[in-house]
């Protein structure tokens, strides 16, 4: 009787608020710390980006600037060119790391001879840091002592000093990221793969597909909602890419391979321009936002 | 979640299409490692056959250029220092994720769904715009060129991730099993420690892995936070060494083996683990 007389009250109360007092302690803690260290200095970000300041005492009233430090960003050349980087890494992991990476996904699927050394392989640039990695390509590119340069030699060129080349260093950039991060998609594609249906292949097969049909209308529609969000995944990396730039270019030569983040660190921080380094922070923030928000409405919108 | 040695049944093929594809990975396989491979053989190297043979084995094995750096100190104190930092982001995103996700899975309070979502939000937030009011807060704090001025806005910034991940998989756990420990008697807290925690090992190592690795090879907050060389994390290290010896590239190239060494070594022991790891975010978000 008291069993069922407590469970009933239980029931009862699990309609309305159940634990709640337990909830208050093991929820503010997550709550406190995330507002403080990330919400907040967002909020403040969007508070200094109007003013000019170089961080010491508080910034006074007649400090404030409107949206001077904006108008000066959008004008600026350096953030034109690296917003304009930013755009090359989308189209760099959109048209050459995702099919790369669905090719080697689609040659890995089934466990076959040397499956799970390829998979390792591929995999193991993404679990290096990116500075180790930018520090490696730095030394691939190098002019003097570089493969490239020497390969470029050997077959009776001249030396190559990309890195050094005001139009094509970032170039450079680019290889290095869809070096390192095509086993993690590929990975991911490979994981879509084995959850689709194995009868839907048998069907195809009996109708007569050959594999280029079987890969086209029974892999790539089941494994659409994988390349979805590998996209997404791909959209917000390519936005946000700094440690990787700093040890192969340094946003060299002449501020030509600069990243948001990497024109951000270089400019606001590395100068203390407090009020100037926000914006470009709150500008970065309202572009990653709007493109992760109208890609979820617009595109995940079945996921 | 991915799992890199999942059996799949081996169909019949051509023999022909197995070669083409063989030759296929193997050309790719090359140029993923190519750039390993030379860079560590090259760290072996004089500075002047560097310069003359990059790509094949050294005429003279240099294995000094190892044993000098490991026999030193710098090396092993920047490793430990970025142990430090790990380890204790680990310790307190597990502290701090895992009750915050059992409130969400199992519990029901005011507000629940708000503060959730308010905390996913900080999926799609770009870290950088945080960084400069966070240098000034953590300088106001007094905690600038300390290692906590590097833990607790990490483990603040995993936060969301851990949270999602956990809170998924803790609500796999039937609520019956609240429930009757509920009516044995057990208070929350109890329920929390001695039922969820143990039925969940996998997911909390997974988030383990995930912190950590991202700890690990973090490089821009230590690079604002952080100041004098003793308290470098090891990417802060090599950036510094590489700055010190400029174009001396066997130096930098022993550096990056030896930093990289620990990860990959990790890798190959627990391969397995540590891709379900990286990728379980993916596949269960």
């Amino acid at each position: 009787m008291a069993t069922s007389a407590s469970k009933l009250q239980y029931v009862a109360s699990k309609r309305q608020m159940r634990g709640w007092k337990t909830a208050i302690i093991f929820v503010s803690p997550a709550i406190a710390l995330f507002t403080l260290f990330i919400i907040l200095p967002i909020i403040e970000a969007a508070g200094y980006s109007v003013f000019n300041w170089n961080g010491l005492g508080l910034p006074s009233p007649d400090r404030f600037v409107g949206t001077d430090n904006f108008e000066r960003l959008a004008r600026n050349k350096v953030f034109a060119r690296a917003f304009n980087n930013n755009m090359l890494l989308i189209a760099a992991s959109l048209f050459v790391q995702l099919p790369i990476a669905l090719a080697m996904a689609a040659l890995l699927a089934e466990r076959r001879l040397g499956t799970i050394t390829f998979r390792m392989i591929f995999f193991l640039p993404f679990i290096l840091a990116d500075i180790a990695a930018g520090l490696i390509w730095r030394f691939i590119f190098d002019g003097n002592n570089g493969l490239v340069s020497h390969a470029s030699q050997a077959m009776g060129g001249d030396a190559i000093f990309l890195l050094a080349d005001r139009e094509y260093a970032f170039v450079a950039v680019l290889v290095a990221v869809v070096w390192k991060y095509f086993g993690f998609h590929m990975m991911l594609y490979i994981a879509g793969m084995q959850a689709i249906d194995k009868s839907l292949y048998e069907a195809a097969s009996i109708d007569g597909a050959n594999a280029w049909h079987r890969f086209r209308y029974v892999t790539l529609p089941g494994i659409m909602p994988t390349i979805r969000l590998s996209v997404f995944f791909s959209l917000l990396g390519a936005l946000q890419l700094f440690d990787l730039v700093v040890p192969l270019t340094g946003g060299n030569p002449l501020n030509k391979t600069h990243t948001m983040v990497s024109f951000l660190y270089y400019f606001g921080i590395g100068r203390m321009k407090v009020g100037f380094g926000a914006a470009t922070g709150v500008a970065l923030f309202i572009i990653c936002v709007v493109v992760a928000f109208s890609y979820k409405k617009w595109v995940m919108k079945d996921d | 979640m991915t799992d890199i040695t999942e059996q799949r049944p081996t169909g019949l093929k051509d023999p022909n299409k197995s070669l083409a594809r063989m030759l296929v990975l193997i050309l790719v396989a090359c140029i993923v490692l190519v750039p390993l491979i030379t860079t560590m053989v090259g760290a072996l190297k004089s500075p002047g056959e560097l310069r003359t043979n990059p790509f094949g084995f050294p005429e003279q094995w240099l294995w000094s250029n190892y044993w000098d750096m490991l026999s030193g100190s710098r090396l092993w104190s920047i490793l430990g220092n970025s142990l430090y930092v790990g380890m204790w982001t680990v310790a307190l995103t597990l502290a701090i994720a895992a009750p915050a996700s059992f409130a969400f899975a199992h519990l029901k309070f005011f507000g629940e769904q708000m503060l959730f979502n308010y905390l996913i939000l900080g999926l799609t937030f770009p870290f950088a715009t945080a960084i400069l009011p966070l240098f000034l807060m953590i300088r106001d704090l007094g905690l600038l060129d300390t290692h906590w001025g590097i833990i607790l806005p990490q483990v603040a910034f995993g936060l969301a991730g851990s949270v999602l991940l956990t809170r998924n998989a803790f609500k796999q756990i039937p609520d019956e099993i609240v429930e009757s420990a509920l009516i044995d008697g057990a208070g929350y807290g109890r329920i929390f420690w001695s039922i969820i925690l143990p039925l969940s090992l996998p997911i909390l190592s997974t988030v383990a892995i995930i912190t950590f690795v991202t700890s690990w090879n973090n490089y821009l907050l230590p690079l604002v936070v952080l100041n004098t060389a003793e308290n470098y994390t090891w990417p802060l290290g090599l950036m510094e060494y590489q700055g010190q010896y400029g174009n001396d590239w066997p130096k930098i190239l022993t550096y990056i083996t030896l930093t990289i060494m620990p990860a990959v070594l990790a890798f190959l022991a627990a391969q397995k683990y540590i891709v379900a790891g990286l990728t379980a975010g993916a596949v269960k978000g």
